[in-house]
């Protein structure tokens, strides 16, 4: 539902209240689930579902050309698509700022953790590498898509394994080896929100129409952040900017015990 | 010719497709349609079976506009004399400036200072027409504009559920939760209440009866259960 100015102010005055419209506390995600596996395709998939928002995630790998500045690694790249069937408000066409923003949080998160060994993926340098594809589907938008997404991406690794290649070099997508990908570390994003002058996580749809700010922050069990991204117009105090890491942190290794 | 006789019991569940009666003594109504010699279910429901006419109600389906029923619309765009407006139903509506306000509007004014896009609004609807062109108004009790408050959707063929004979469901809600509640032909509903907490009270009895609306003496039910929900 889009929400005019006053219904907006509505759910800041009763978030000052301490109440949410769903009735959860601040610092509660709603029912998380995680599926392995349910694109068969895929070398790994993993659906994701926070509350009403169910999001997918499928790894493809293939054999590529490495880039020429890093000859000796594997390359990665996240796709994210909103598909119209999520949300009333996503059209199909090319690809919206809030997709590139999703698939460009989710693509950080994992690259800049060093989450994947990407050295392990070298075959031959300069010649051959394996790449890795995450796309990223969103089935229903009920809020929050930015932690399933990556949620849902960071599974999907998990579950990935590697297809056989065969002796001429190609690969046989059909048969699937024992290996799974040189993942060393789990990064897993969630978003703080701003409204008014409380701050939450796993916001609702009109949640986050009402949003001023967010922050998505990236972090390892050892709570290492490894990726941040700032959203919304307002600008942040340095004391807003430690209670919402702080929460994040929090949430992330809640979030962990799910995976 | 083979004697009439009804296949199904009152209040069952019946599929499409499904077989209702025999015989040309029943009559077919909505949701429901005479082949040969049976009526036939057209829906997924409730069988209504009201002396010699079969009727189906259906559990689910999309809102479609009927002239009179009053709905809950946002304004999706605003043109030089006229409202666009979003009705949840797979048409649009069109308020004009003569049905939309009694105040006199100048000429080229900014029709945007009486309602914005994205405002919410209880009109009565006053025609379809066979293209499905909905006009609607906004003069006659209870139809303005809703401030604050939240907008919920649920199922429009649970909405006379919801609204009870004569307001009763609705009713009982509104006086346990002391909240303002308008309920649109539609399925949109908008809740206010001066304490959210109530708001959110109201908002789960009404998710309550929506899933429960098949049930017997849910006024009762609710009535029940609202009395514990408000004592905590």
């Amino acid at each position: 539902m889009i929400l005019n100015q006053e219904m907006k102010q509505h759910i800041i005055d009763s978030l000052k209240k301490g109440v949410r419209f769903d009735g959860r506390k601040n610092d509660d995600f709603r029912e998380v689930n995680v599926e392995y596996d349910v694109a068969p395709s895929a070398e790994g998939s993993a659906r994701v579902t926070i509350g009403d928002t169910i999001v997918l995630a499928g790894v493809k790998l293939g054999l590529e050309k490495p880039y020429p500045d890093t000859p000796d690694s594997g390359m990665l790249m996240v796709n994210a698509e909103f598909m119209p069937m999520a949300s009333p408000e996503f059209e199909s066409g090319p690809p919206s700022i809030a997709s590139i923003e999703l698939a460009r949080v989710v693509d950080r998160g994992i690259r800049e953790s060093g989450a994947i060994d990407v050295k392990k993926l070298c075959i031959e340098a300069g010649e051959k590498a394996w790449s890795v594809g995450i796309d990223v589907i969103t089935i229903n938008d009920g809020g929050n898509l930015m932690d399933a997404a990556a949620l849902a991406a960071l599974a999907a690794l998990k579950a990935t394994k590697f297809p056989k290649v065969k002796k001429d070099g190609s690969i046989d997508y059909k048969e699937k080896t024992k290996d799974s990908l040189p993942l060393v570390k789990e990064p897993i994003s969630v978003t703080a929100h701003l409204i008014g002058d409380q701050i939450l996580v796993d916001p609702s749809v009109e949640e986050e129409q009402s949003s001023d700010a967010r922050i998505t922050a990236a972090a390892l069990d050892d709570k290492t952040i490894c990726a941040l991204q700032k959203g919304g117009e307002r600008a942040l105090s340095e004391e807003e900017i430690d209670q919402m890491l702080t929460l994040s942190l929090k949430k992330a290794a809640e979030l962990r015990k799910r995976l | 010719m083979t004697e009439s006789k009804l296949l199904i019991k009152d209040k069952q569940i019946v599929v499409p497709g499904e077989e209702l009666a025999q015989g040309m003594d029943y009559l077919p109504s909505t949701g429901s349609y005479r082949d040969a010699n049976s009526i036939v279910s057209q829906l997924l429901g409730l069988v209504r079976i009201d002396g010699k006419v079969i009727k189906i109600v259906p559990l689910t389906g999309q809102y479609m506009p009927k002239r009179n029923d009053v709905v809950v619309a946002q304004v999706s765009d605003v043109t030089y004399s006229a409202w666009s407006l979003k009705t949840f139903s797979p048409y649009q509506a069109m308020l004009s400036m003569k049905e939309a306000t009694s105040e006199y509007i100048e000429k080229g004014a900014d029709l945007t200072k009486f309602y914005g896009i994205g405002d919410y609004v209880v009109v009565k609807i006053t025609n379809v027409t066979s293209q499905k062109l909905i006009d609607v108004t906004m003069k006659g009790p209870g139809l303005r504009k809703l401030r604050k408050g939240r907008i919920i959707k649920v199922n429009s063929n649970k909405v006379p559920r919801i609204i009870g004979k004569q307001g009763s469901m609705v009713g009982i809600v509104k006086q346990h939760t002391l909240t303002q509640i308008t309920v649109g032909q539609n399925g949109i509903v908008w809740i206010y209440g001066e304490d959210p907490k109530m708001e959110n009270l109201a908002e789960t009895a009404i998710r309550k009866i929506e899933a429960e609306s098949h049930t017997d003496g849910l006024t009762g039910k609710i009535e029940e259960w609202l009395q514990t929900e408000v004592k905590k």
